[in-house]
């Protein structure tokens, strides 16, 4: 089949550049000592190991010992959250736990297993109609015994940028670690960690055009942290297992790439975002935005559309060649509701329908034309299909 | 190019109607529905008809075949509109058909709406029957198999839904789809059939209903004819029409079910003489073609999907009821059960068998009697609602 294909779900993930690619290549079969050797091949690719790490210390404006490399976005969110939370436990600093409602899956759940198979105390804080905490909110969560905060930079879901900062002065204030998940800001938004002001940030390769299975846990130095997964020295004890060299050389290259074309990349994504929103809330009746009309990440697009059911939108569009995503944990294919859109204030009827367009180096102006062309198709069917008699 | 869409199971019929298509040159999507079953969770269902190893099938067929699949679950609707359904006729002393309810309201209503919004023109199954046009009018014929028509369990389509139905393999015999299958070189070539009741994990439904719906299995009384109690039955669900074993009850005749009377929670039993009956009336009754006879006509009925053929006399009531009278008594004729009309190889239509009469002509002076019997009409009308146009409930 000839279909035109339209990749719009960057936020899933994205292709690896091919300069990435290109760095890469030499850590597999020709630079493959282990970088924790004492002979020279070991000493060759802990070579290239420790100047990623000194790019990627660049980037976040941190030292390089504070720079852990992990195998994915979701290891280094638990790697902080029970990182810390351990630590401050074993300390008897207290036992209460601070995150927002809005998390990923990886914060979320992992907050949830400390609260229920650890005894910690989790404070869930609410967002507002744009998926937006109030670091006021936080403020008032803080208790005597709280002992790490985290919330995310940028929403997956909805791509609403948090007030980072803010949270980490009320954090800094209290001498709590505060712990993000950039994952979502990775290769967008400034990443520089003492203008951020957190303690912990994490970041995953393949969002940026960098490969799957590599992740950072910057973590600051002299932060409270026991290591969650045991075993060797590597990482300076804080994530033992011998170390992807060659998977850390294309998260830096692509890192360092996507920094430096950041401002124009971001301009140009940010300019086909908004065509794309206004194009489909003036073309799709009982459409809404989700998330923050300003505040959000440059390429995100989300919405909702009354009385539909997302995942049926999906199949619609992958059949006209378009990829795109519900932005909802929802893989079951039942016509759940995104928490984070019920989080937001929206009823169930529209809940069940969002949908998130994530643009990225590939698309064009083009493929604005043929999604503002098939996509108010595809809803007026699925809306018919409800009410009319086949 | 036309699109159509195929409901894959990761059986071998489905998996050769899609490849048929392929090669016939349409745009195909395949979908396979999650249905529900016991287990609840999506990812450990114990629906026999869709496990993960069936999932994996389907998706390897849809793969070989280079055309895109997707699941979708379908269990809250499917548990709703086929599960409780199944639940309540047993309830209501009545011995259902599960798969004529799925394929009227799960396959050929959710399914369709679904795919015709996907922009396909045909939704194809792996049914063993055939759809013929006539001067843009739609009938539906047996399956060209004897052995493996499957045109029963299709009775319940009409005009609007033959439009859009396609079964590919309805003009081939099963060792002809199985060739086929490893001609187009498909992992399913020899898969087992897949079985009936498929949301029953282990097939057995009165353990199904123990543990779903206890008071299906009250124990009440066992009566003869003549309202004399001989023993007690285990709950209705447990019998069924025609029924000879497992009465536990020492008589010098052989004794048979003969009627379930869920008003009085009694299996009533009688000689084989007793069971024969000649008539029997139809609710809900569907004509395919969408125009009710407007007199009596003759056709052959099958009262279950593996019965024989039986000729009989139709005669159309008001109401979207019809009496059948068929030429040789038949002794097991059971409520709940759809009696399927034929004319030839085209399938007129069918009825769910409301009740048993003993004669034609004294079910004519009962029929005055039904029209009054609150209590049968309001378990007829729990057998599901109106289908629009008078269709089947």
């Amino acid at each position: 089949m000839a279909v035109r294909t339209i990749y719009m779900d960057h936020s899933a993930t994205t292709p690896v550049d091919p300069r990435v690619v290109e760095a890469m290549l030499p850590y597999f079969a020709e630079v493959y000592g282990n970088s924790a050797s004492i002979h020279r091949f070991g000493r060759a690719a802990a070579k290239a190991l420790e100047e990623s790490r000194r790019t990627v210390a660049a980037i976040l404006g941190c030292h390089p010992t504070e720079i852990v490399f992990t195998g994915s976005g979701t290891e280094s969110d638990n790697l902080a959250l029970r990182g810390v939370a351990f630590a401050q436990r074993r300390a008897g600093r207290g036992n209460h736990i601070i995150v927002s409602s809005v998390e990923h899956h990886a914060v979320l759940n992992t907050a949830r297993q400390l609260e229920e198979v650890f005894g910690f105390e989790v404070t869930y804080l609410p967002v507002d109609e744009y998926g937006m905490v109030n670091p006021e909110d936080v403020g008032r969560a803080i208790r005597k015994d709280t002992i790490l905060i985290s919330v995310m930079y940028a929403n997956n879901e909805v791509g609403t940028i948090q007030p980072i900062a803010e949270i980490a002065r009320i954090a800094r204030a209290k001498g709590i670690p505060f712990h993000t998940d950039a994952v979502q800001a990775g290769g967008m938004l400034d990443l520089d960690v003492g203008r951020l002001g957190v303690d912990l940030l994490t970041l995953s390769a393949h969002k940026f055009y960098g490969p799957k299975g590599v992740g950072v846990l910057y973590i600051r130095q002299g932060t409270p942290y026991l290591p969650a997964i045991t075993g060797g020295g590597h990482e300076r004890g804080r994530r033992a297992g011998t170390v992807n060299v060659a998977g850390i050389v294309g998260l830096a290259t692509a890192l360092r790439l996507a920094q430096e074309s950041r401002e124009s990349e971001n301009a140009r994504l940010r300019r086909l975002r908004d065509r794309l929103i206004q194009g489909i809330l003036e073309r799709v009746p009982d459409a809404r935005l989700t998330g923050h009309p300003t505040e959000r990440l440059p390429h995100h697009a989300s919405f909702v559309f009354k009385g539909i059911n997302g995942e049926e939108l999906l199949l619609a569009l992958d059949v006209e060649g378009i990829a795109a995503s519900t932005g909802s944990a929802c893989t079951s294919g039942r016509p759940e509701p995104s928490e984070v859109v019920l989080a937001m204030g929206f009823p169930h009827e529209w809940a069940v329908g969002s949908l998130r367009l994530t643009l990225g180096k590939s698309n064009t102006d083009e493929d604005i034309d043929v999604v503002l062309e098939v996509l108010p198709r595809a809803v007026a069917s699925l809306r018919a299909m409800q009410a009319v008699e086949v | 190019m036309t699109r159509v869409v195929v409901a894959m199971s990761g059986g071998v019929d489905s998996s050769v109607a899609a490849a048929l298509l392929v090669e016939q040159g349409y745009e195909v999507i395949g979908i396979m529905l999650r249905l529900w079953g016991e287990g609840g969770d999506a990812h450990a269902s114990t629906n026999r008809c869709c496990t993960l190893e069936d999932m994996e099938l389907a998706y390897r067929v849809a793969d070989h075949l280079g055309i895109p699949f997707y699941v979708l679950n379908v269990a809250d609707f499917f548990k709703q509109t086929v599960v409780d359904f199944f639940i309540r006729e047993y309830l209501a002393g009545r011995t259902p058909n599960p798969c004529l309810r799925c394929n009227r309201f799960v396959r050929f209503d959710w399914l369709l709406r679904r795919a015709l919004a996907l922009g396909a023109e045909y939704l194809a199954t792996g049914h063993y029957a055939r759809v013929r046009e006539v001067d843009g009018r739609y009938q539906l014929l047996r399956g060209a198999d004897p052995r493996k028509d499957q045109s029963y369990v299709l009775a319940v389509l009409g005009q609007r839904e033959l439009r859009h139905a396609m079964f590919p393999v309805g003009g081939y015999t099963k060792e002809e789809v199985r060739a086929l299958a490893r001609r187009f070189g498909l992992p399913v070539a020899d898969k087992p059939e897949s079985q009936d009741l498929c949301f029953i994990a282990d097939g057995d439904y009165r353990a199904f209903l123990r543990r779903h719906a206890p008071e299906a299995l009250r124990p009440g009384p066992i009566k003869d004819t003549g309202g004399r109690i001989l023993g007690q039955h285990q709950g209705l669900a447990f019998y069924t029409i025609g029924q000879r074993r497992g009465l536990g009850i020492a008589a010098g005749v052989p004794l048979y079910v003969v009627d379930i009377d869920p008003v009085e929670n009694a299996v009533i039993v009688g000689t084989a003489e007793e069971l024969g009956r000649r008539a029997c009336l139809l609710e809900g009754v569907h004509f395919i073609s969408g125009e009710i006879p407007p007199g009596p006509f003759r056709a052959t009925v099958k009262i279950r999907y593996r019965a024989r053929e039986v000729p009989a006399w139709i005669i159309p009531l008001p109401e979207g009821r019809a009496r059948v009278v068929f030429d040789e008594p038949m002794r097991d004729l059971t409520p709940g059960q759809a009696a399927v009309m034929y004319d030839g190889e085209v399938v007129l239509g069918l009825g769910l068998i409301a009740r048993l009469e003993r004669d034609p002509a004294g079910a004519e002076s009962r029929w005055g009697a039904l029209e009054v019997d609150s209590k049968t009409d309001e378990a007829v009308i729990s057998c599901g609602q109106p289908m629009r146009g008078g269709g089947w409930p």
